[in-house]
């Protein structure tokens, strides 16, 4: 049932984005700095179609600001610069005619923290996005009903849609959360440590709510968690620090990072030698 | 890998910005609104519209125009946002006009008679027609700062702890106390010094600064203690719970751990409440009056301040004593921007100077 909503809702989202069919997500030798500061260096990933890649390394190492630039978020931080090309779709995202907030509209972000919008009612929550892009929507109480199921939370809310987002658990919070992000058609969701603040069973629920979504779109996963790395994701970025920027030290298929790796320092983070 | 240093190994890699505005659309924008001026300009000389609102509105003219014959080569969102534009800035100068004709005639006014003597000499031995490089408003400056210092260290306090009292203690009495600080604010400045007249001048039988000050106290808590109270709210209920789970009781939390962390804030109110009260002339008049010379004893007798020294000044009537009367103005305006200055200075807050702080040792790092 879930999948055919699913599906009804492509055809919607033709009007606005039929001309950019999902072409994948690369960057080539980005890089980030805070003022002076060089936060991370020289990063060129490609983030492959109907895949959910992680991102891990120890704090610091700059994965938070690597998937920020991937949505134009970085620019938010008066001082910050970036040098690079990221590519969406074929086109350089920082290119002057991108509109940032097409960029964002096709690229959502998750937060660490849950964010739902107070002042709104979980049924307002998830179709925050389509109102505040004046998307033209007709059938919101479908979209509600697909966000919820694919964010796993339908069951536990239909029945009190009306309810504030703040009056959820942490972990339905941030399901919200992803439910909303879901409700604009991203073609890739961008999720910045999404479990960091809950408990296992949350945890759990989002892992599957993961892997349902990279049926559909492209997943970018910053995490702390190794085991939930190697649950979620199919292809692992490992990235380190020794004093100057971040920098990416080898990205690969997940199983070949955690049981084969290239560099013996991705090899001794994943077994937790450090870190 | 390694063995090249962290710092060089990206040489030649520039930062860039590329969501901000590139210094070509910047340059191109302020020339087309250079010759937007000028136009306007020539529009004043050669038609009826004259003057400064004259070419004001034929400069919004011509933008507006100029926007809507962009509009047709340009999509629908960025006609709104071309549109917007215009109007929002003329907004802006609109709102901007009033003040700068306000400092503008203040300045050109009040220039005169200025010399470095007008900052250090008082009017005992000089009268107010005298010529310009003789006499000076030091002494309603010396008198102005004494009596604003009574009422900053009078009310400071007093504000902090009432603002304490309405975010932290939250006694049974919070609804009487900001009820009667908010019906403070809207206390005439002129009731407060009748109030000071009643109570300090006439019990004492002489004017003072301190009384001065003390009238100036009663304006300026209700702003302190309002503007204390906001910013106490903004402190997280986290940081009052870290507080407490260390064993902190609830007073200690809020003198270490709540007011610290507001303290740009706090600095704030009290410049806010100076800035409040030092133009204040009515309570003066019936509390500190005036003289002539250099009073540094709040409790000897009048005192001059510089809203009285203008206010006579001007009451005076020649053009030299008017002349004085603006550069009286001038002064406290300046005096008023020097504070809201060094508001912002001190108001820098712990993390903005870890920051800064930071960036000096990564530059002294570099340096070795």
């Amino acid at each position: 049932m879930t999948k055919q909503n699913v599906d009804t809702s492509t055809t919607t989202l033709q009007q606005f984005d039929s001309a950019t069919e999902f072409k994948g997500l690369e960057t080539r030798g980005a890089h980030a700095w805070f003022g002076t500061h060089h936060a991370l260096a020289d990063v060129s990933l490609r983030f492959p179609e109907r895949t959910v890649t992680g991102l891990i390394g120890p704090s610091g190492c700059g994965k938070s600001t690597f998937i920020r630039l991937l949505n134009r978020m970085h620019e938010f931080i008066p001082s910050a610069a970036m040098a690079g090309e990221i590519l969406l779709n074929g086109s350089d995202i920082y290119d002057p005619s991108e509109d940032p907030a097409l960029i964002r509209l096709k690229v959502g972000m998750v937060f660490q923290k849950p964010n739902p919008f107070p002042a709104m009612t979980i049924r307002e929550n998830v179709l925050a996005g389509i109102k505040l892009a004046h998307l033209k929507r007709d059938n919101h109480d479908d979209i509600v009903e697909q966000c919820l199921s694919r964010a796993g939370l339908w069951k536990e809310v239909k029945d009190r849609l009306g309810a504030y987002g703040g009056s959820l658990s942490g972990g339905q919070q941030q399901r919200l959360c992803i439910a909303r992000s879901l409700a604009v058609e991203p073609q890739v969701l961008l999720m910045d440590e999404p479990c960091s603040a809950l408990d296992p069973g949350s945890t759990l629920r989002i892992e599957e709510t993961i892997k349902e979504l990279a049926e559909k779109i492209t997943v970018v996963i910053v995490t702390h968690n190794m085991q939930q790395a190697s649950r979620v994701s199919d292809f692992c970025a490992f990235f380190l620090t020794d004093g100057g920027p971040g920098y990416l030290v080898e990205a690969d298929e997940t199983r070949k990072i955690f049981t084969n790796p290239t560099d013996s320092r991705t090899a001794d983070y994943v077994q937790g030698k450090f870190g | 890998m390694n063995s090249v240093p962290a710092t060089d190994r990206y040489l030649g890699i520039e930062p860039l910005r590329p969501w901000a505005v590139t210094r070509s659309t910047r340059l191109k924008n302020l020339s087309r609104l250079f010759v937007f001026a000028l136009v306007a300009f020539l529009v004043t000389i050669t038609t009826p519209l004259a003057k400064f609102d004259g070419w004001a509105v034929a400069f919004l003219l011509i933008n507006v125009a100029w926007v809507f014959g962009q509009s047709s080569r340009l999509g629908a969102k960025e006609r709104q946002d071309a549109v917007l534009r215009v109007v929002f800035t003329s907004l802006a100068v609109l709102a901007f006009v009033p003040w700068m004709s306000i400092f503008l005639t203040v300045l050109l006014k009040g220039y005169r008679a200025i010399y470095p003597g007008y900052f250090f000499s008082d009017m005992r031995t000089s009268t107010p027609e005298d010529e310009f490089n003789i006499g000076g408003a030091g002494h309603a400056i010396v008198g102005s700062l004494i009596m604003v210092a009574i009422a900053t260290v009078v009310t400071l306090p007093l504000g902090i702890l009432s603002g304490i009292y309405l975010t932290e203690v939250r006694g049974r009495m919070t609804f009487l106390v900001r009820f009667i600080v908010q019906s403070m604010a809207g206390v005439p400045s002129v009731v407060a010094g009748l109030f000071i007249f009643t109570t300090i001048v006439q019990p004492m039988g002489k004017y003072s600064g301190m009384a001065g000050g003390l009238a100036l106290a009663v304006l300026m808590l209700p702003t302190v203690s309002r503007t204390a109270e906001e910013v106490l709210k903004l402190v997280p209920e986290d940081l009052r719970s870290a507080g407490y789970a260390l064993g902190a009781r609830q007073w200690r939390t809020a003198i270490m751990v709540v007011l610290p962390t507001v303290k740009s804030g706090l600095i704030t109110a009290g410049i806010l409440g100076v800035a409040r009260v030092i133009g204040e002339t009515a309570p003066l008049l019936l509390t500190s009056l005036n003289t002539n010379g250099f009073v540094w004893n709040p409790v000897s007798g009048t005192v001059a301040s510089l809203p009285t020294y203008i206010f006579s000044m001007f009451m005076y009537g020649t053009e030299y004593s008017t002349s004085r009367a603006w550069t009286g103005s001038l002064v406290l305006l300046v005096l008023v921007f020097g504070f809201f200055v060094l508001a912002r200075r001190l108001g820098t807050t712990p993390a903005q100077n870890a920051k800064t702080n930071s960036r000096k040792d990564r530059k002294l790092k570099k340096k070795s």
